[in-house]
């Protein structure tokens, strides 16, 4: 297959190479769960790209359709969303709470106050 | 009849009991629940085990669907293993947990804690029992994210961010793993892992065969702590409560080791994964760096909760070493560890659990003259400091003992130094921690006793089980030796 036919794995490689830059990079607890979400997203896209079958129809039965795309990576992205959707909510959570706690989203900010402790 | 139910059984009863804690919420209610949910899944673990000695593996289809296209659960040794260690260390720490809990956690979380307690229970026996790929994922998140959780109730403020730099972590860990099984799954068409096996034999020679294993080590080894990738759990470990720190430092690191075997060896196949690709090397030179370096760094530790969190890591290097020796004798070398370590690390984190309830910290410097105050705590404290050591007639002994032995058959001489060396960081940080409790002079001599009974009668139980597993072998090493075997594809 050529490169431009592969387009949507390309989206995925660069999408999770942002992700985790920004995880690794972002020094505010939030921008790095945002970061963590753009990275699980690639993986989402990795997945429902590999249930595409060529010519392939929405798996739903319905006439004159005979190929259907494999509909297996779509239920189990279903619930990686829902994982995914979770840990975004319980790092948020523990950010509200390191925020009440140091009143800072700052990780060198939150160092800092440890280290002077 | 319900004999043939306990593979769903293992996981059933704390998924259920989880949402009814979170109905009780009152503290004393929530933690019988705790204790009984856990109480039952060991008995559910212990008949596994005795059904799969006698009968050999379990196969068990959820919902009547057949494998591959159902989920199916399939109980051998290695993880009828596994799930006896995990609901054990769950059940003895749980007595522990109600007044190091009741101290350290508030009044109204102590619900949520015992919910959060039995999820992850939930993930770790799932994690352990499951044939499917993708189910294994659901588990391990399942566990995850009720550890950041349980990590998140520490006393201090810094288990907060410990909890967030663990989440992160955990979470690209998972999401590599999730890369891994998706490629896998690219590449065979199937999610049941046997049926993934036969697969991968004729298209194992791919690269997607080889990214896919190298995504789901290299996730793996973060959620295994094997060093470069251990640095969540020195943090987590240290300012989690008492009682979370046992339970997880005893199972939660196992279990991962267990996927990366289960992977390597039913999965891969031990030529594919040890010789094709460079694992054993990676884990040799890994392990290696891991004893030495976190053992020298667990020297320098004023907390000892964060002195014994280093020494997980190193231990991990054990468990890694062995792996990297690609042999029957060196995969039993690491079960036993397996084992055996889950026993000395909840004994020393038990003893810092009564240490912590009684004096409020777990700094070395407030141990001074604590062996003639808490005679009994810091009696657990040796012991489980001895077992980590590797003395005769400790647990940890034996697990030494066959590494040693293993190496030996490879003829890694270089091993067995790494392994002496590691037991000799093992006995300066141990001896500092004895020498302030027995040998310095105490400044303050009132207002110190003994911990409650409900904690120190189930760390000296674990301490206890360390000399027995050091003078009898039968169990452990037998079914680990057993284990091994079948891993390799040996049969009997």
């Amino acid at each position: 297959m050529s490169v431009a036919g592969l387009y949507n794995y390309w989206i995925v490689i660069l999408l999770m190479m942002t992700g985790f830059y920004v995880v690794i990079s972002s020094g505010n607890l939030v921008k790095k769960i945002i970061g963590l979400n753009l990275f699980q997203a690639s993986v989402f896209i990795l997945y429902i790209s590999m249930g595409k079958v060529a010519d392939g129809g929405a798996p739903i039965l319905r006439e004159g359709i005979t190929h259907y795309s494999n509909p297996l990576p779509h239920v189990l992205i279903l619930t990686a969303i829902v994982v995914g959707v979770a840990t975004t909510a319980l790092g948020l959570a523990l950010v509200v709470r390191i925020r009440e706690a140091y009143g800072s989203v700052e990780e060198d900010d939150i160092h800092r106050q440890d280290e002077s402790l | 009849m319900i004999g043939t139910q306990l593979p769903a059984l293992q996981v059933v009863v704390p998924l259920l009991a989880a949402p009814l804690c979170l109905a009780l919420h009152r503290p004393f209610a929530t933690w019988a629940l705790t204790l009984t949910a856990s109480a039952l899944s060991m008995l559910v673990s212990i008949l596994l085990l005795g059904q799969v000695l006698a009968q050999g593996v379990i196969d068990y289809a959820f919902g009547g669907w057949a494998a591959p296209f159902g989920i199916a659960y399939r109980v051998d040794l290695a993880n009828a293993y596994v799930l006896l260690i995990v609901t054990t260390i769950s059940t003895v720490v749980t007595i522990f947990a109600r007044r190091s809990v009741a101290s350290e956690v508030e009044a109204h979380n102590q619900g949520l804690f015992y919910t959060a307690w039995l999820l992850c229970l939930t993930g770790l026996l799932g994690i352990t029992i499951t044939g499917d790929a993708f189910n294994l994922f659901v588990f391990l998140e399942i566990s995850s994210l009720s550890s950041y959780v349980l990590i998140a109730m520490g006393t201090e403020r810094k288990a907060l961010t410990a909890a967030y730099q663990y989440l992160i972590m955990g979470t690209i860990g998972a999401t590599f793993i999730l890369i891994g099984i998706g490629l896998l799954y690219m590449l065979t068409g199937t999610l049941n892992m046997l049926d993934m096996a036969h697969r991968l034999i004729t298209v194992a020679d791919s690269r997607t065969a080889r990214t896919g294993f190298a995504f789901l080590t290299v996730g793996l080894g973060l959620k295994i702590a094997l060093f470069p990738l251990h640095l969540w759990l020195p943090n987590a470990y240290a300012h989690a409560p008492s009682a979370v720190s046992a339970f997880l430092a005893a199972t939660a690191t196992k279990v991962a080791v267990y996927v990366l075997l289960r992977f390597v060896f039913s999965v891969f196949g031990v030529d594919f994964a040890l010789g094709t690709m460079p694992l054993a090397l990676g884990l040799a030179v890994l392990g290696t760096i891991a004893v030495l370096s976190a053992s020298t760094v667990a020297i320098f530790q004023h907390n000892l909760k964060r002195m014994l969190a280093y020494s997980s890591v190193a231990q991990v290097g054990y468990l890694a070493l062995g792996v990297s020796l690609a042999t029957p004798a060196g995969l039993t070398a690491t079960l036993l560890h397996l084992f055996n370590h889950a026993l000395m690390k909840g004994t020393l984190f038990l003893a810092l659990g009564c240490i912590a309830w009684r004096l409020g910290s777990v700094r070395l410097g407030d141990l001074k003259g604590l062996g003639y105050r808490m005679p009994w705590t810091m009696g657990v404290f040796v012991l489980g400091g001895l077992s980590l050591i590797g003395l005769p007639l400790t647990a940890g002994f034996i697990s030494k003992w066959y590494l040693v032995l293993a190496a030996l058959e490879r003829g890694w001489w270089p091993v067995i130094l790494v392994i002496i060396a590691g037991s000799l960081l093992a006995v300066i940080y141990i001896w500092r921690v004895i020498e302030t409790a027995y040998l310095s002079k105490t400044n303050k001599t009132a207002g110190a006793g003994e911990a409650p009974l409900s904690m120190l009668l189930p760390a000296w139980l674990l301490a206890i089980a360390n000399l027995y597993f050091g003078m009898h072998t039968g169990l452990s090493a037998g079914i680990a030796t057993q284990a091994a075997a079948a891993l390799f594809g040996i049969q009997p």
